[in-house]
């Protein structure tokens, strides 16, 4: 069974005006977001993106947009302790394993 | 607590009573104190032997995995020094590279070097290890420390454009959260690949002209790999337990109805559903929500709990006793597999904060309710 998270949840945009084609995206993407339809990039899965970051920061144009961020609620609830972004960081003693 | 780097400038000739090899000391400003290709303890069994470059001398490490590599693995899973169980940053040698093999990136938390060096067996190629503090190559990317930044210190530290003369560099394709690859390319001078997302994928790989199968560009989760990522959470959780433990045992000393078994045995049920159970049964679980998944779950134990204490005909405690069990047990379950979701591959930031902002509050109120009303029931015996 295909493991799927919320939908209408992911802040990943794509600028198809600026998209050359390249696909870059579809090779980075773990999960299969995007496709290639008449040579400009698509979005065909929103609600697989993880939100990763890789699409955005590997677009040679800059096409591509998210958010980029840890799923990760351990990380969410220090956030919101220390008043700042929710970061990977399991370096400490109490760690919830999402490193 | 974030994990100090090595400082390896201020290593002395002598580590842990072992011999530490250095295999090139020329100075090079910029590097800091990795002015070396990479040095390691004498004694490391993974390492069999060194290959001469212009450059230096690089260890040669084994494409098989041995006993005390198992268990280094086994260890860090089950939280033993987890944090710690890292290899130098620099370059190794599998095989007999020459100045045209190919040149594999990777990070320096040892299980992730060992799941790639056990895939290159006869295979001769390079393996440039980046200083990501221990951590893998995705977690890594995600902070950023697997990035353009320290790939580029890497290659200027060991030399790399001296010991080979051919341009490409393999990084994993999890990385790509971390760097860009066109960026990359144009600094370090080298073109950037991305490789598959498994290293058992690496010889195909390379065998098919460096390009990936969508198969092999997937990330999975397959039950096996969920299995894998529970103890951590179990160990984590034991660990906060404890002083829940310790609450319980000096409320004992004041209660009327004290804890026993049952609520002994009630809690590790609720704490082994949150962190293996739902992890392991995640796609089969209706829902998408992992607090949801864990409740669910949480809440049918909670009912099972109370039936095998013959609610509701013979009750060995009272009905407040029962629904508060109702209410702690699913809560605790329920938080415990909202926290799986940083293991998960698959969770995004704004999915995982959209499902705190309604869980978190609901944890915090059943949970303090059903408390309530077992300590009403401990005390006044209601």
């Amino acid at each position: 069974m295909k493991n799927r998270y919320l939908k209408d949840v992911s802040t990943l945009i794509l600028n198809t005006e600026k998209c050359t084609g390249c696909g870059r995206c579809i090779e980075v993407c773990p999960h299969h977001v995007f496709s290639i339809k008449e040579r400009k990039a698509e979005i065909l899965d929103k609600d697989g993106c993880m939100e990763c970051g890789a699409c955005a920061k590997n677009c040679p144009l800059n096409a591509i947009e998210v958010k980029q961020g840890v799923g990760c609620a351990y990380a969410v609830i220090m956030g919101w302790i220390t008043r700042s972004e929710p970061s990977c960081d399991c370096s400490g003693g109490n760690d919830s394993g999402c490193c | 607590m974030t994990v100090a780097s090595k400082d390896v400038g201020m290593m002395t000739m002598i580590e842990n009573g072992n011999e530490v090899k250095r295999t090139c000391c020329s100075s090079n400003s910029g590097c800091g104190s990795s002015e070396i290709l990479v040095e390691y303890a004498g004694n490391e069994k993974w390492i069999q032997g060194v290959i001469n470059t212009p450059k230096g001398v690089v260890p040669v490490v084994s494409t098989q995995l041995n006993f005390s590599d198992i268990l280094g693995s086994w260890k860090a899973r089950w939280g033993v020094n987890r944090m710690n169980y890292k290899i130098n940053p620099g370059l190794y040698a599998v095989g007999t590279p020459d100045n045209e093999s190919p040149v594999l990136v990777t990070a320096n938390y040892k299980s992730t070097f060992d799941s790639l060096r056990k895939e290159l067996a006869d295979i001769n190629t390079w393996i440039l290890v980046l200083d990501t503090k221990g951590i893998n190559v995705w977690c890594a990317a995600g902070k950023g420390t697997f990035g353009t930044k320290e790939l580029l210190t890497r290659i200027s530290c060991t030399k790399l454009h001296e010991i080979v003369t051919q341009r490409t560099l393999i990084l994993p394709q999890l990385g790509a959260p971390g760097l860009s690859a066109h960026e990359a390319s144009r600094q370090t001078g080298f073109q950037v690949v991305y490789g598959p997302v498994r290293a058992k994928d690496i010889k195909e790989f390379i065998r098919r002209d460096m390009t990936a199968t969508p198969e092999m560009r997937t990330v999975k989760f397959t039950t096996y790999d969920r299995l894998v990522l529970t103890p951590i959470e179990l160990v984590e959780a034991i660990k906060v337990s404890i002083i829940a433990f310790g609450i319980l045992f000096l409320l004992n000393l004041i209660v009327t109805i004290p804890f026993g078994l049952d609520d002994f045995y009630a809690y590790v049920g609720a704490l082994i559903i949150g962190c293996v159970i739902t992890p392991v049964l995640l796609p089969w679980i209706p829902g998408r929500a992992f607090a949801w998944k864990g409740w669910l779950l949480g809440f049918i134990w909670a009912v099972v709990v109370n039936l095998i204490n013959g609610w509701p005909q013979l009750p060995s405690y009272s009905l407040v006793r029962a629904i508060g069990y109702l209410l702690v047990l699913s809560s605790i379950s329920s938080f415990y597999a909202m926290n799986f979701t940083g293991a998960s591959t698959y969770t995004s930031s704004s999915g995982v904060i959209k499902e705190m902002k309604i869980a978190v509050p609901i944890i915090i109120i059943t949970v303090s309710l059903g408390m309530l009303l077992i300590l009403l029931n401990s005390f006044m015996g209601i």
